[in-house]
């Protein structure tokens, strides 16, 4: 391959990466290390480095959507980002203990959760209980819900659980170049008590400091390759924008089901590499 | 919720969303600008047989002293506009949580002053870390 056949593969892959996730509401990293990994030859250590680049962008980006449209909780996701980045230096740093062979057995491990956790039905809310942490730091909020046209106040719950699962979500994301979302939003929504929208909303927007965290880790380090950085994020980007004007959020059930065959094909390749 | 609260979170907001924007923008103009440098000038990407193999390895090749992304700059040299980009990408969120900081200090806003720091401290950390890691 020449480097222009490169770059045109990786962006070209990424596009499709950004477009596919932002359909199903799930980041493009869980998809773009595989591919850099098993179609591209890169290896897991720089696609996992590129991969976290290229959340950033996405994940400001959408942020500054949100952000500007009141839907995101600032002050509980800046809360909640201290666990998240702790998390992310943790496991940028696992990252370079962890061999090579390891790093594929996990993320097929998250492959599959990511793929289950779009096919089970929605879970159940667990019932409020009253919590000081969250009264003290006044981490209750309310956003406008366009298409209802209301303003839906709500109250936030299990503010130390949401530290503990941000923390975990971090040490992902700083482990394998992914956002972590999957592991946050079920919590948030159902254990925390927050709307689905303000979970999502709020989630993207400790992602992108946390990715920064592992970014960061990483480029010191070297591992941040330009030549496999610049069109992996791009890529991602522009699919990832392309994604949000086409649908909006909607959840189409074709899409989730290519999506799920994808994560479960990478899931099968990324786990047999691991054992090789 | 009182009204200053209120207050204080939309200037917050307003300012948040325009860091972000403005910064992913800017770092993507650069990095699409350097991959067309790496290109269409000569000492960028080559068409030789290995030259993937050498980009996507351990070629040595990547910069990791200001001194050379500066002259690399000068000189219009791809892979340092590249490089600029991704490290102006990297430092867009820690430049919203330096923001919030200062929105925050300036609202008298305590118990967030000091959870915004320890979050402006675990990036800069990060970076130091990252060096020696």
């Amino acid at each position: 391959m020449t480097p222009i056949g490169f770059t045109l593969l990786a962006f070209g892959i990424s596009y499709f990466a950004g477009l596919l996730g932002s359909l199903v509401g799930v980041g493009g990293g869980i998809i773009v290390v595989p591919a850099l990994t098993l179609l591209m030859g890169v290896s897991i250590q720089k696609a996992i480095a590129a991969s976290i680049v290229s959340v950033i962008a996405t994940s400001s980006g959408a942020a500054a959507t949100f952000v500007s449209q009141r839907i995101t909780n600032m002050r509980l996701g800046m809360v909640l980002e201290v666990a998240t980045v702790t998390g992310a230096l943790t496991g940028a740093y696992l990252a370079a203990l962890v061999p090579g062979r390891g790093l594929f057995l996990v993320f097929a491990l998250v492959l599959t959760y990511t793929a289950w956790s779009m096919l089970r039905p929605a879970g159940r809310s667990i019932s409020p209980v009253p919590d000081p942490l969250a009264d003290r730091l006044r981490l209750h909020g309310s956003f406008f819900d366009r298409s209802l046209g209301v303003e839906v106040p709500y109250r936030v719950f299990r503010t130390k659980l949401g530290l503990a699962v941000s923390y975990v979500a971090g040490v992902a994301s700083g482990l394998l170049g992914i956002g972590g979302g999957v592991f946050k939003v079920p919590v948030m929504n159902l254990a925390m008590g927050i709307p689905i929208k303000a979970c999502t909303a709020t989630s993207n927007f400790m992602i992108g400091v946390t990715a920064a965290t592992s970014a960061a880790v990483y480029f010191m380090r070297g591992e941040v390759l330009p030549f496999v950085a610049a069109p992996v994020a791009v890529g991602v980007l522009l699919g990832a924008r392309t994604g949000a004007s086409l649908l909006g959020g909607t959840r189409n059930s074709t899409i989730r089901a290519i999506f799920v065959a994808v994560l479960a094909v990478s899931a099968l390749k990324m786990f047999l590499e691991g054992l090789k | 919720m009182t009204p200053p609260d209120n207050r204080a979170l939309a200037g917050t907001e307003k300012a948040v969303s325009r860091v972000l924007r403005v910064g992913v923008t800017t770092s993507l103009v650069l990095v699409t600008a350097g991959t067309l440098l790496s290109f269409l000038r000569s000492g960028g990407y080559s068409d030789q047989p290995g030259e993937v193999a050498r980009l996507i390895g351990n070629g040595g090749t990547f910069p990791r002293t200001a001194g050379w992304l500066f002259g690399g700059l000068l000189h219009l040299n791809g892979a340092a506009v590249i490089v600029a980009g991704l490290i102006l990408l990297i430092a867009t969120p820690v430049i919203r949580v330096a923001v919030s900081i200062v929105t925050f200090s300036r609202e008298r806003d305590r118990p967030f002053v000091v959870v915004t720091a320890i979050v402006l401290g675990l990036l800069l950390l990060s970076l130091v870390l990252g060096k020696s890691g």
